[in-house]
C-alpha cells in the first residue's frame, strides 16, 4: 500500500567546484523507506562531503519517514558531511522545522539554491 | 429552530502500514468539501495518518484481522475525527508534547523516533486520547476549527 521509495544518485559540481551528491527520492518515505534513505546515502563514494536531498518528488513523509532523515543526518554529522535539502512543499517544510531538523540541514526550496547555499 | 446539521463518514481500514493514507485522503476530501483552506488540509492530513499509524501499530499491535475505524464528523464550523482501535489506548491523557530535541536526537540520546503524538497536537485544534472502558477501543479525537475569517 505504501508508495515504494526510489532513490537514485547524481553527481554534481558546486558553484565553489565541490562535488556533490544528490540522492533524488521519489514515492512516500516511511518506514519501509530504510533501504532507500539511509541505505542509498551509506552507499555513497567516500569522501562525498557535500549531501543534497532531493524530495520534489515525493508527497508523502510521516513521523518514521522524517526519523530516517534525522538518521541519515546524525550518520552525515558523525562523518563530516554538509547535507542541505530541498523541494518539500511548504507543508512539510514547516513539519521539518518543527522538528528542529533546519538547525542541521539548510532547507531551500529548489536545487539551485541549495547548491548555492551550500 | 434546527439544531446544526452534522454530516458524518466513516472509514475503516486493515491495521496494516499504508492503510492510513486511505483515511488521510477521505479527511482531505471531506475538509476540501467544508472549505478548509488547502494548509488546514495538509495539518489535517499527517494529524490523520499519524493518529492512524498510532492505531495500526500501538492500538492493533499490527494485527491485520483488527480494523482502525475513522469517524469524520463535518459540523458547521469544526471537523472531528476519532480515530478508533482494539486496543487499551493510554493509561493517562498525555500532555502537551514539547517540541522534539533535536540536538539530543543527534547525539543519540533520544530515539529519533516518537514524533508522531508531538506533531499530532501541533497540528490541529484539539487531540484528546480516550481510553476504552473494556481495555479496548480506545480513540483519539482530534478537532480542526474552520477559520472563516482568514478566508
Amino acid at each position: 500500500m505504501q508508495n515504494e521509495t526510489k532513490a537514485r544518485v547524481e553527481q554534481l559540481t558546486s558553484p565553489a567546484g565541490h562535488p556533490v551528491a544528490i540522492l533524488r527520492f521519489e514515492g512516500d518515505i516511511a518506514s519501509t523507506s530504510k533501504e532507500a534513505v539511509l541505505g542509498t546515502f551509506q552507499a555513497l563514494p567516500g569522501g562525498t562531503g557535500l549531501v543534497l536531498l532531493d524530495f520534489t518528488r515525493v508527497d508523502y513523509i510521516n513521523s518514521s519517514g522524517i526519523a530516517l532523515v534525522i538518521q541519515l543526518l546524525i550518520e552525515a554529522t558523525n562523518a563530516g558531511q554538509k547535507v542541505c535539502a530541498f523541494g518539500l512543499s511548504p507543508h512539510f517544510v514547516k513539519v521539518f522545522t518543527m522538528v528542529g531538523i533546519p538547525k542541521y540541514a539548510g532547507i531551500f526550496p529548489t536545487q539551485a539554491e541549495a547548491l548555492a547555499g551550500l | 429552530m434546527s439544531e446544526p446539521k452534522t454530516t458524518n463518514v466513516e472509514v475503516r481500514v486493515p491495521s496494516r502500514l499504508g492503510f492510513e493514507k486511505v483515511a488521510m485522503s477521505t479527511a482531505a476530501s471531506v475538509a476540501r468539501l467544508m472549505g478548509f483552506r488547502e494548509d488546514r488540509i495538509e495539518d489535517l492530513k499527517t494529524a490523520v495518518a499519524e493518529a492512524c499509524i498510532n492505531a495500526i501499530e500501538h492500538g492493533n499491535r499490527l494485527n491485520e484481522k483488527l480494523n482502525v475505524e475513522v469517524i469524520l464528523s463535518a459540523g458547521p464550523d469544526a471537523l472531528e475525527v476519532k480515530v478508533m482501535d482494539d486496543g487499551k489506548g493510554l493509561i493517562r491523557q498525555p500532555g502537551k508534547q514539547t517540541a522534539p530535541d533535536i540536538d539530543r536526537k543527534m547525539r543519540g540520546e533520544e530515539d529519533a523516533r516518537g514524533l508522531g503524538m508531538f506533531l499530532i497536537q501541533s497540528l490541529v485544534d484539539e487531540a484528546e486520547w480516550v481510553a476504552g472502558a473494556n481495555g479496548n477501543s480506545s480513540y483519539v479525537r482530534l478537532v480542526i476549527r474552520l477559520d472563516k475569517n482568514a478566508e
